[in-house]
Parts: C-alpha cells; sequence; structure tokens
C-alpha cells in the first residue's frame, strides 16, 4: 500500500514536471499532459492504431524470442564452459557498447524493407544483454551446488536443466529485464526509419508533419505499455531474488 | 574405556604413515588411499602449491574416522580427492576394491560445510532430488523421503524453502538428501563449521544416530578438536601444509554413545592429545598465513 502510494506520487511529480515543462516550451514542442491524454484516448478509438500498436508489439515478440532463446543459449554455453567464457567475454563487452544504430543500414540490405528487418534489429540490441547476464548468472552458480550435482550422480542433461538453469533463474529475469527494454528499443528505432507501420513510423509520421500531440500520445502510451510489462518483471525479480537469498 | 595413542615416529620430513597397531588393519578395508599428493600446478610462474600428501589411509568398514588440522592444511582436498571430487596428482584411491578416477563413486555421500540446499526447491525436494534424478520409482522416493524427515526432524518443514530455515535446519536438509541415496561411505567437510555451539553438539548425537543405524562408514573432517575426541573411533590428525597424517588416535568409545560422552575422564585426555599434538602445527599454518597475506 506504502509503496502504491510513492508510486502515485512519483507519477503526479512527474506529470507536473511535463506540465511545467510544456509552460516553458510551449505548444510548438510539447503538448501538455491534458491535451496529450485527450489524443490518446481518441487514437485508442481507431482502428488503425491498434494495427500499428500490434505491428510493433508482435516485432517484438518475435525479437524477444530469438534474444531470450539466443542469450540464453549462448550464455549457457559460455558460462558453463570457462575457457570459452574467458575469451567470449570481452568481446560480447565490447559489442555490447557499439552502438547498434551503425548496423541498422547493413540489416535493411540483409533483411530489407518490413518486419523481418526490425525484429532482427530488436534482436541484436537484446541478445547480447541477455547473454552477458545469462552467463554471468551460470559463472556465480555456487560451485557447491556442482560438487552436490556430481556426488548425487547427475547426468550432464540434468545437470543443466535440473541445476544450473533453476540456480540462474533469478539473474535470468534480472536479464530479461534489461533485455526487454532495450530490445523495444532496437524494434522501435527500427519502425522510425525505412518502415510504413508500427508506432515508432506513428511518432516520425507525427514529427514529419508537426503533430505534436499525436507524437506524444504515442510516446505516452509505448511508455505505460512498456512501464507495465518492466514493473511485472521487477515484481518477480524481487520475489525470485527473496526466495533466493 | 582408556584412549590408546599412538603417535607416527618423525614423520615430517619424509611422510611416513604408519598404521595404528591392530584393529583397523584386521577389520574389512572399505576405502583406502595410497601415497596420495595434490600439487596444484603453478600460475604466472610461481612455484606450484603443494597442498597435500603423501597421505597412506585406510578406512574400516562402518568406522568413523575423524580428520582434525590446522585450518589450511589441505583437509577438504584430501576429502574431495577421496570422494572422486578432485584427480590426486599421485596415489591411488580404491572404495570397496575399485579404483576412484574422475568420478564420484555410486555409493559416496558428501556433506559439504557450504549451504548446499537447492533454494528453489522446499525441503521435501530438495531431500527427494538425487532420488528423482536416479529415477527412482515414486513410492519409494516417497518412503524414503518421509523416513529422512522424520530421522531428521524436519516433519514440520517439509514445505518449507531453505530460505526460511535456520542454517542448523539447512544442514539437516543437506544430510537428509544424502541419507536417502543410502550411501555406504560418507564424507563430512565440516558440516557444522557455521553452527553455533549448541545446535553442534545436537547435530553430533544426531550424527552418531545416523552412523549406528545406516553402518556406513563415516569421515568427519573438522577443526573442532571436542568434535572430533566426542564423534569418532579413530582420528587423524594433519600436519600444516602440505598436509599429512601425522598421529591416528583411537578413543575407544562404544558404538552406543553420544554427546554424554564428554563427561568421561578419557575425553579431556583425548582432547588434550589432539591439542599437543596440533599447536605446533597450528602455530606454523598461522605463520605461513600471516606470512602469505
Amino acid at each position: 500500500m506504502r509503496q502504491f502510494i510513492d508510486s502515485l506520487i512519483f507519477a503526479a511529480v512527474l506529470v507536473g514536471l511535463w506540465q511545467g515543462l510544456h509552460w516553458f516550451a510551449g505548444d510548438i514542442a510539447i503538448a501538455s499532459p491534458g491535451v496529450t491524454a485527450e489524443r490518446a484516448w481518441q487514437m485508442v478509438g481507431t482502428a488503425s492504431f491498434w494495427a500499428h500498436f500490434r505491428e510493433t508489439f508482435s516485432a517484438l515478440g518475435y525479437a524477444l524470442a530469438i534474444a531470450v532463446l539466443g542469450g540464453m543459449t549462448i550464455g549457457l554455453l559460455l558460462g558453463l564452459h570457462r575457457l570459452s567464457g574467458e575469451v567470449a567475454e570481452p568481446i560480447l563487452v565490447s559489442l555490447y557498447s557499439l552502438p547498434k544504430i551503425t548496423l541498422y543500414p547493413l540489416i535493411l540490405l540483409i533483411f530489407g524493407l518490413g518486419m523481418s528487418a526490425k525484429v532482427a534489429f530488436g534482436a541484436i540490441h537484446g541478445i547480447i544483454p541477455i547473454a552477458i547476464f545469462t552467463m554471468g548468472a551460470v559463472k556465480t552458480i555456487a560451485p557447491v551446488y556442482f560438487k552436490t550435482a556430481r556426488v548425487l550422480q547427475l547426468t550432464r542433461r540434468q545437470l543443466v536443466t535440473t541445476v544450473v538453469i533453476p540456480a540462474a533463474i533469478p539473474e535470468l529475469v534480472s536479464g530479461l529485464r534489461v533485455g526487454f527494454s532495450l530490445t523495444l528499443l532496437g524494434v522501435l528505432i527500427g519502425e522510425m526509419f525505412a518502415s510504413q507501420r508500427g508506432l515508432g513510423y506513428l511518432v516520425m509520421n507525427a514529427i514529419g508533419t508537426l503533430d505534436v500531440p499525436t507524437m506524444m500520445a504515442v510516446v505516452l502510451m509505448l511508455a505505460l505499455v512498456a512501464v507495465a510489462i518492466s514493473a511485472t518483471l521487477l515484481y518477480l525479480d524481487r520475489r525470485l531474488h527473496h526466495r533466493a537469498a | 574405556m582408556a584412549a590408546s595413542v599412538v603417535e607416527m615416529s618423525a614423520p615430517r620430513n619424509r611422510g611416513v604413515i604408519r598404521e595404528s597397531q591392530g584393529s583397523a588393519a584386521s577389520a574389512e578395508i572399505h576405502a583406502e588411499m595410497t601415497g596420495i599428493k595434490r600439487i596444484y600446478p603453478a600460475t604466472g610462474g610461481g612455484p606450484g602449491v603443494h597442498a597435500l600428501g603423501p597421505v597412506d589411509l585406510k578406512l574400516a568398514r562402518g568406522e568413523f574416522y575423524s580428520v582434525v588440522g590446522p585450518s589450511g592444511c589441505g583437509k577438504s582436498t584430501l576429502l574431495d580427492v577421496l570422494a572422486g571430487l578432485s584427480a590426486p596428482t599421485e596415489g591411488h584411491i580404491l572404495f570397496e576394491g575399485r579404483e576412484v578416477a574422475g568420478k564420484v563413486p555410486p555409493g559416496v555421500g558428501v556433506v559439504f560445510q557450504e549451504d548446499a540446499a537447492f533454494p528453489w526447491l522446499t525441503v521435501e525436494d530438495n531431500i527427494a532430488f538425487g532420488l528423482r534424478r536416479a529415477g527412482t520409482d515414486a513410492a519409494e522416493v516417497e518412503r524414503r523421503v518421509a523416513y529422512a524427515i522424520g530421522f531428521m526432524g524436519l516433519k514440520d518443514f517439509r514445505k518449507a524453502y531453505p530460505s526460511q530455515l535456520s542454517g542448523g535446519m539447512r544442514q539437516r536438509v543437506c544430510i537428509a538428501r544424502t541419507l536417502v541415496m543410502q550411501p555406504r561411505l560418507i564424507l563430512l567437510d565440516e558440516p557444522f563449521g557455521a553452527l553455533d555451539a549448541q545446535t553442534r553438539l545436537l547435530m553430533g548425537d544426531e550424527l552418531l544416530k545416523l552412523w549406528r543405524e545406516t553402518g556406513a562408514t563415516v569421515m568427519l573432517i573438522t577443526h573442532a578438536l571436542d568434535e572430533a575426541a566426542m564423534l569418532s573411533d579413530r582420528i587423524g590428525v594433519m600436519s600444516a601444509r602440505p598436509g599429512r597424517l601425522i598421529a591416528d588416535i583411537r578413543t575407544d568409545w562404544p558404538r552406543d554413545r553420544d554427546s554424554r560422552i564428554a563427561a568421561e575422564e578419557s575425553f579431556g585426555q583425548i582432547t588434550s592429545q589432539l591439542w599437543r599434538l596440533l599447536r605446533d602445527e597450528s602455530v606454523k599454518a598461522a605463520g605461513m598465513a600471516g606470512a602469505k597475506g
């Protein structure tokens, strides 16, 4: 309850700041919270908005599936095999810090315009942090768990499925949180350029036509969805870490 | 109940260990280590670390053997090597007549000092873990787990998660998880090291009860001299690193014993005997640690 009230106060402060900025910058730069909410409400009533919405979130879904499966597989393998992990870690970290927007022309050349490019661009944003988190999670598993597994005569496969993965899950959820937000970022950037559909396209289009309220409304709705998903993952994360402690 | 103490003659340089006269040799040998050495390879140009040995050790079937030694003397390494968890640099290990190499042989159970209860499983599922992975049928799992839960006094906590339990309770879970596998050789690596004094005494009694009822051979690594003196049939004293067995002490306690044995006169004698043997080694170990840090 206390936490809920805190969150409400925080949201109210944000809206207040937003209103302040609106007064400061004026209608051409920032629409007021009221106008934005009104436009958002209007858009939610139209079918075309939901088509764009579906486009973005199905791209996000595919990208996330690729990033999670790929990232976790890479992370598990590298975490379990020490030498490969030591070799791969600096490479992964430098890839992580590489601004992936520079790869976008390449992605477009490979995948062409449309859904697959967006998915690919989202996935390359998410896969590396998820791989890094997974590898870290596996490497920090208490050595005594591995010893116990050996004493209990576990096969390699049983070790991975019944010890390594459950032991790593709290950390994996942390990785998933970071991976989720970066994948969403990737998908949206993908939609902003060379795309005719999706929420990213809507934002760019609104900027092009100087339709500030629409732009802000899309951003607001994206933010709400992202915050909701992130909060769910955070809740899960806390719960899992609490149990592990 | 006279305690017979057999000290090795000048073992320090040659590392020769003789068996104590009598009983162990005449009983059936359950596990045997010969010429065991563990040398950790050099890293970054420094010399390798000679952690252990040479050690020769025979465990008679059904005996309760403890190893005491100063910290860092290689006690845990000795246990890991005997369990097949790490390979010796030199020497051979036999368990029930078969060579132990690179793999923990079936029939060996290990309880570690670290908290090894899986936090994502309930007490019950933790205990059943090994049996389920081995494909034991559900009714048998149920039966053995129920027995172990009763034996270790975990009845009220069967659905609890390890994070809801005290350290002593978590260690009971680990012991129960080992117990249900029905090991014939149980190795314990300072299992009560993280527990308070009273809990240690109680856990010691539980361990004795378990040893009596299962008939298993037990090797306990400990740094607590009174614990070794109270629980064991025979106590091996290890030197500072590289760890070698420098004395072999028989307690001659009856099989049916518990912590009240601490009131016996010979308990005090054994404990002070152990300390006399260990004092120099502990000073050495502490000095080494001081020089290193």
